[in-house]
């Protein structure tokens, strides 16, 4: 298996405004827990980041913080060129339909059918019925889930469910995605088939990504494999099949960033709790 | 269990009614400002107004008939059966009707409201909405606030004309009045005070309804259990406030006609 991807060498070969998402010491604390204690990382574009933890370590803030769904107290967030971390809610909105979101449990609306619910998006910004339509069925067919248009979400399994999730969070083509546990609480076979469609988002459409899991297996699936259009499906990187995966990994620990960096740097380390975390 | 200092009570009781106020001036604010989500008024609409109307017209049509049934046996005391109507009609159009009315309302959608929107709360999908690019104030509270105060005023009139005809025929059927001497009693000693009071409390009081259904829905806590607690504690503060609001408008409006006591 060849795990590629080098971010510190591709951010030294990036422009300056080649960075998707950047949190420069970011704090947070809810009341007495303090949840971030000063995190800074770098997210480039085209990029997939995995954020990695144990539970309540802060991986899924991150993300709402991205998304400026919450408001660091102290430290800056850019995304996308624009300073989150300042902005006032109404200005933010515009921001958002630039940036997908995959909720940890899909947050679909459970009382709109499952093409309500990937074209809302298209509907708020009044896009012609036609044109909606066909991102609607090309971004379900992505997921391949364009039979269950008029289901409601309560019809569909939660791997179902998830997929869905995805195709909204696609549906207007957005610069970066933030994937929240999008795997967590499914069988590993359903799993395997999100993380390909995450795959297939990163290597069809460049697009970059913050993907938070507790399943270090589908953090390194996603280090390891390319999507192969022509075959339509995911295929594991090899020494006579190099690809740069352009993926890389991030660890949480009681609020700090203890590891950034390329899966092989992440097979190399003498940290003691990243080993046993890994192992 | 954990005591709470009364310094954190008082804290948070100020909180809560500072994002009460922060949720109330925006869903006013959002009124004049794009988008509008128009669909969304109609719908509440339907749900509010029309879905209210059986129970509405039901509350009016007894209030009025048993207020002519109790009225009754003290007016005859004083051989002032006649003035049955007028009591009825005043009774109804600046008291019962909008306050009975807004309690029946607040019952049945500040709780739905609360529910609903806890829900969509506790399973993230009001953070959904926000991470979509829609602003949930707009979408959600604005629509339930618009769509409740004008229902509202139109089924308090609907209520009041009810109740009327409830009074009307308890007089005709069980106090031997006759119809002319009911309605013109009915209609003539109504002013513009009454009519003012009588009009102006729903619309109060439909704010009121959908801005605290929306305020406990939306600051919904702890899953399943914070969604039950949402609905509760949504119909008891609008319930409560109805009442209380109803004491300072009637004041106020007395004192601008005049007739303060």
């Amino acid at each position: 298996m060849q795990l590629s991807s080098s971010p510190a060498s591709a951010t030294a070969e990036a422009p300056g405004n080649d960075l998707g998402i950047t949190f420069e010491d970011v704090q947070l604390a809810f009341e007495q827990n303090k949840v971030l204690r000063g995190v800074s990382f770098n997210l480039r574009r085209g990029e997939t980041k995995v954020l990695l933890g144990i539970a309540g370590a802060g991986k899924s803030t991150i993300l709402k913080l991205a998304l400026g769904l919450m408001k660091p107290d102290s430290g800056r967030i850019d995304v996308l060129g624009e300073e989150v971390s300042s902005m006032e809610e109404e200005d933010l909105f515009a921001l958002r339909r630039r940036v997908g979101m995959v909720f940890q449990e899909s947050a679909l609306f459970d009382s709109l059918t499952v093409e309500e619910n990937v074209s809302y998006r298209l509907r708020e910004e009044h896009a012609p019925e036609d044109e909606i339509k066909r991102r609607v069925v090309e971004a379900l067919r992505f997921v391949e889930l364009e039979h269950t248009l008029e289901k409601f979400p309560s019809e569909l399994s939660g791997g179902m469910r998830r997929r869905v999730a995805i195709a909204r969070a696609i549906v207007n083509e957005p610069e970066v995605i933030l994937y929240d546990s999008p795997t967590g609480g499914l069988d590993p076979i359903t799993s395997t088939r999100i993380i390909e469609l995450v795959v297939k988002q990163r290597d069809v459409y460049k697009t970059s990504a913050l993907l938070v899991t507790h399943r270090l297996q589908d953090a390194f699936t996603l280090a390891s494999s390319y999507f192969d259009p022509k075959a339509n499906e995911m295929r594991p990187v090899t020494k006579d099949n190099p690809k740069n995966t352009n993926t890389s990994f991030m660890i949480l620990r009681d609020g700090k960033v203890i590891f950034d960096g390329n899966a092989t740097e992440l097979a190399c380390t003498n940290d003691e709790y990243i080993r046993e975390f890994i192992s | 269990m954990a005591l709470v200092s009364p310094a954190e009570i008082v804290k948070g009781n100020v909180l809560a009614i500072q994002e009460y106020s922060v949720l109330a001036g925006q869903a006013i604010r959002n009124i004049f400002r794009q988008p509008r989500y128009v669909a969304d008024i109609l719908q509440q609409a339907d749900l509010i107004g029309v879905g209210s109307l059986p129970i509405v017209v039901l509350t009016g049509f007894f209030t009025g008939a048993v207020l002519a049934l109790q009225s009754s046996a003290t007016l005859v005391k004083f051989g002032s059966l006649s003035l049955t109507g007028q009591l009825v009609s005043l009774s109804m159009v600046r008291e019962l009707g909008p306050v009975l009315t807004s309690l029946m309302v607040a019952g049945r959608n500040a709780s739905g409201m609360a529910s609903e929107l806890g829900s969509m709360k506790v399973t993230e999908q009001i953070d959904a909405m926000r991470a979509l690019g829609t602003d949930p104030t707009k979408k959600l509270v604005t629509p339930r606030v618009v769509s409740s105060v004008v229902m509202l005023f139109f089924l308090t009139i609907i209520s009041d004309l009810v109740g009327l005809a409830g009074g009307w025929i308890v007089s005709l059927l069980m106090l031997g009045l006759n119809s002319y001497q009911f309605w013109n009693q009915a209609y003539q000693n109504l002013v513009a005070q009454d009519v003012t009071m009588g009009l102006v409390k729903p619309v109060i009081f439909g704010f009121i309804i959908s801005t605290v259904g929306c305020y406990y829905g939306l600051s919904t806590k702890g899953g399943t259990q914070g969604v039950g607690r949402s609905t509760t504690q949504a119909v008891v503060a609008a319930s409560v406030l109805i009442l209380v609001v109803d004491f300072f408008v009637t004041r106020l409006i007395m004192s601008w006609f005049g007739s303060a006591v």
